[in-house]
């Protein structure tokens, strides 16, 4: 028997199976992955881990004892702590006080700050974090915000520790530094439960991975040696994926987008550029070199300062998201959360936020028309859900982001798509079905734009890529002129080196 | 069997459940309920709560807030007589009536939506203006009618039913239908349940919201109208506290306050759940006192229902 033992846990959603049957095990001083698509039943597990949800059936055991949590704060106190995507820590206290929040060392109510620092402080430098106890929260870039989230289940004694996809917003840099804090406390016989789609990530960090697919344990590898991405991927999908991009040429007619010296408050440097009809053009940068900012100014999400947009040569003049729909640029944000889905609301409701005027007469909606289109594009987008009328909140990121395209190919006349980190959190199954829904956009003529993070992504689909680095165009290299090297080395301020960030 | 119960306590319908359950009790159990007069009384004393809560059901749902209906109730009643009395048109005093209840309501959206001011004190500032202004234009005073026709709405009947119920049910119809059948009813559940992206979607964030305010007055103008009729005169200090009693109403017709939840037939049993306990507590003879502490629990257990109902359904 494992130190940490899954024993066949079950559990049914309405509508959904989201987890049957699953057992595995982990020991003591393990990294062990969690592999899985959207939807496979990692997040159900890991809620359950952490006392959040309670299985319908079967048991975890932690060092033999069977537990039995009835709230997160009860799997808290037994030593298992769950790291979330979105993280749990107060902006505006200290990150000393937030290490000790309800566990003040306190006479009289009146709180010890001497000593609250000094047992902070003790525990931070046995972890080996950096960070300024003093500063609030709120002025901590997310990388140092997911080291106090760590130093939290450090200071709390924990026996389980799981991180669920804890570098999808940090840079390169933070990564290496958050990967060198797991294997500092792998040394320290914790379990740690590491849930990612990065498969370098994985085979990086972790000694033992399980791969979850519809609710089921798809494989379960003690070790990895000799295992490769290419078998794991194919257990996440359930079939081989050989070439995840897909790519195929295409012609690209005459110019679609013009953007002329456009500039806002967030991006200073006035920037221009084009993109044909049936091109896909990437947009490549770190984090913060004004590709999203620049993105929101041509579709009106931020005021416009200065310069024109023509779309198919006619200008669009005023500076709001209505108006760019109706000039037909669309945009789906890279915070789907915050900026894309509407939460409590249907997938119906969802689809049809946008093109709904086109089924109303004098503001009253035709029925049958918008359950049609939603249907339709349910189907075609292959949105996994047992009816239209599902909360899109209780939907995966894969599925939501389908909803949210499905949002605006359900928009009539549609002539440029613009699309900030579609594939983020998304897994590779998911993500193949988005890039061939985009190489069928622009075979219909529209023209992408696809902003990215991930250098092979942007280099696997786009036709041509535009490099952004602070907040100005640095570079643009057409399909046969792709090479990491030189993208890497425009996208990076000079004094950096490209493979201080290339990993 | 208890599984059951509880399936259809915390279901979608289980506000109704309980409203048919508690409007059988009383009927069993309090003497005089259940007669015509009572019932057309019972009504009759919804109407104002009934007509400004179609409204706030819009304003609630878009994640905005309005507390100066009871002082635009007022105004717009005292606007109405005095308009009336002065012109010797009736017409032109409920015109008046409405078109004041409406500029109020615009005022406040365009404050909210395009100012950024919280909702909150932009309709705690203008329930302060408004009420002044009912109080200046008659110095205090209730102003009566002068013609025996303005009585008349109020009193008239349609098949034997007085036509401030008619007037109600008919702004429930409306109302439910614009909610789930029109852009503009489905935009606003959209910007109620993320406003952000909605705007990103398309949807003329600032335009809705001016026009939920806006309606808002103009429905305020219409139950103003009415209960001025009721009572004989312009009041200046009608329609206090209408604004929470409304917004109790809609609370406990299932209508989220964090926005982005509400039905029309919620709303309804809100409104008449409210008027049957006080109803049912005036036949029984119960002190006025104590039927704050009541109305006070019956919101804070609906409340508690809807926060079960909600984990019932897995949403957070």
């Amino acid at each position: 028997m494992s130190f940490l033992d899954f024993s066949r846990i079950t559990k049914t959603y309405p509508g959904v199976k989201a987890l049957s049957d699953v057992s595995f095990g982990v020991d003591k001083g393990a990294v062990h992955g969690l592999m899985g698509e959207n939807g496979a039943g990692k997040s159900t597990l890991i809620k359950i881990l952490s006392g959040d949800q309670h299985a319908d059936d079967g048991e975890i055991r932690i060092d033999g004892k069977v537990q039995a949590y009835a709230s997160t704060r009860d799997a808290f106190d037994n030593g298992v702590i769950v790291i979330h995507q979105e993280l749990q820590l107060v902006p505006e206290l200290t990150v000393a006080e937030n290490l000790s929040l309800g566990r003040f060392p306190a006479s009289a109510g009146i709180i010890a700050g001497r000593r609250m620092l000094d047992d902070v402080g003790a525990k931070l430098k046995s972890a080996g974090i950096d960070i300024d106890m003093r500063r609030k929260v709120k002025t901590l870039s997310i990388g140092e915000r997911q080291m106090v989230e760590i130093a939290k289940a450090i200071m709390l004694d924990a026996r389980v520790i799981a991180l669920d996809e804890p570098t999808s917003s940090l840079s390169s840099r933070e990564s290496e530094i958050l990967f060198s804090l797991i294997d500092r406390l792998r040394g320290e016989g914790k379990v740690i439960i590491y849930v990612s789609h990065r498969l370098d990530e994985v085979f990086r960090l972790c000694d033992s991975l399980t791969v979850l697919r519809d609710g089921k344990l798809a494989a379960h590898h003690a070790s990895l040696k000799g295992v490769t991405r290419d078998q794991v991927v194919a257990e996440m999908v359930g079939r081989e994926i050989s070439d995840i991009w897909g790519f195929r040429p295409r012609k690209s007619g005459d110019i679609r987008l013009k953007v002329d010296t456009v500039s806002g408050a967030k991006l200073k440097t006035p920037a221009s550029f084009e993109a044909r009809a049936g091109e896909i053009v990437g947009f490549f940068g770190l984090i913060g070199a004004g590709r999203s900012e620049l993105m929101r100014l041509v579709f009106g999400a931020d005021h416009r300062s200065g310069g024109t947009i023509t779309v198919d040569g006619k200008v669009v003049g005023a500076t709001d998201p209505h108006d760019a729909i109706r000039a037909g640029i669309v945009l789906c944000s890279e915070d789907r959360k915050h900026d894309g889905i509407i939460q409590g609301r249907s997938i119906e409701e969802n689809i049809n936020i946008s093109s709904r005027r086109h089924h109303a007469r004098f503001g009253v909606l035709n029925r049958a028309s918008e359950i049609e289109t939603a249907e339709t594009f349910i189907k075609k987008l292959k949105v996994r859900t047992p009816s239209r009328k599902q909360d899109i909140i209780n939907l995966s990121g894969g599925n939501q982001q389908k909803v949210i395209l499905g949002r605006w190919l359900s928009e009539q006349g549609v002539r440029v798509l613009i699309v900030d980190e579609p594939t983020r959190g998304i897994d590779v199954g998911a993500k193949s079905e988005i890039y061939e829904l985009l190489y069928q956009l622009a075979e219909d003529g529209m023209a992408i734009i696809v902003v990215s993070s991930e250098l092979p992504e942007v280099m696997g689909i786009c036709d041509r890529i535009l490099v952004m680095c602070g907040g100005r165009i640095s570079a643009e290299l057409v399909r046969d002129q792709f090479a990491e090297k030189a993208i890497l080395a425009a996208a990076l301020p000079d004094k950096k080196t490209p493979d201080a960030i290339a990993s | 069997m208890t599984h059951r119960l509880k399936k259809l306590l915390l279901g979608e319908q289980g506000l109704v459940v309980i409203f048919i359950v508690a409007f059988a009790l009383v009927s069993a159990l309090v003497p005089n309920f259940l007669t015509d007069r009572n019932m057309l009384g019972l009504l009759q004393s919804v109407v104002t709560v009934g007509i400004v809560a179609c409204t706030m059901m819009f304003c609630l749902a878009a994640r905005d807030f309005d507390l100066s209906v009871g002082s635009i109730v007022a105004f717009a009643g005292m606007v109405a007589v005095m308009a009336s009395n002065y012109t010797g048109s009736i017409l032109l005093g409920l015109l008046a009536a409405i078109a004041c209840g409406a500029f109020v309501g615009f005022i406040n959206g365009v404050v909210i939506a395009k100012f950024r001011i919280n909702a909150l004190i932009t309709t705690l500032a203008t329930m302060q203006i408004v009420r002044g202004l009912a109080l200046i234009a008659s110095d205090g005073r209730a102003v009566g009618i002068n013609s025996p026709d303005f009585y008349q709405l109020a009193l008239s009947k349609l098949l034997g039913i007085p036509t401030p119920i008619w007037i109600l049910a008919l702004l429930f119809g409306i109302f439910g239908f614009v909610l789930n059948r029109t852009v503009f009813g489905k935009n606003t559940l959209a910007i109620g349940g993320n406003p952000e992206a909605s705007r990103l979607a398309g949807v003329n964030v600032d335009r809705t919201r001016i026009w939920i305010f806006a309606l808002q007055g103009v429905v305020c103008g219409i139950a103003g109208i009415l209960l001025a009729s009721r009572i004989t005169s312009g009041q200046p200090n009608a329609a206090v506290g209408l604004e929470l009693s409304v917004i109790s109403a809609c609370v406990l017709g299932g209508v989220s306050l964090a926005g982005g939840r509400a039905t029309m037939s919620g709303v309804i049993v809100g409104v008449l759940i409210m008027g049957i306990a006080e109803n049912a507590m005036n036949l029984l003879n119960i002190p006025a006192f104590y039927q704050y502490i009541v109305r006070g629990v019956i919101l804070l257990l609906a409340v508690l229902l809807d926060n079960l109902r909600s984990s019932a359904l897995g949403r957070r």
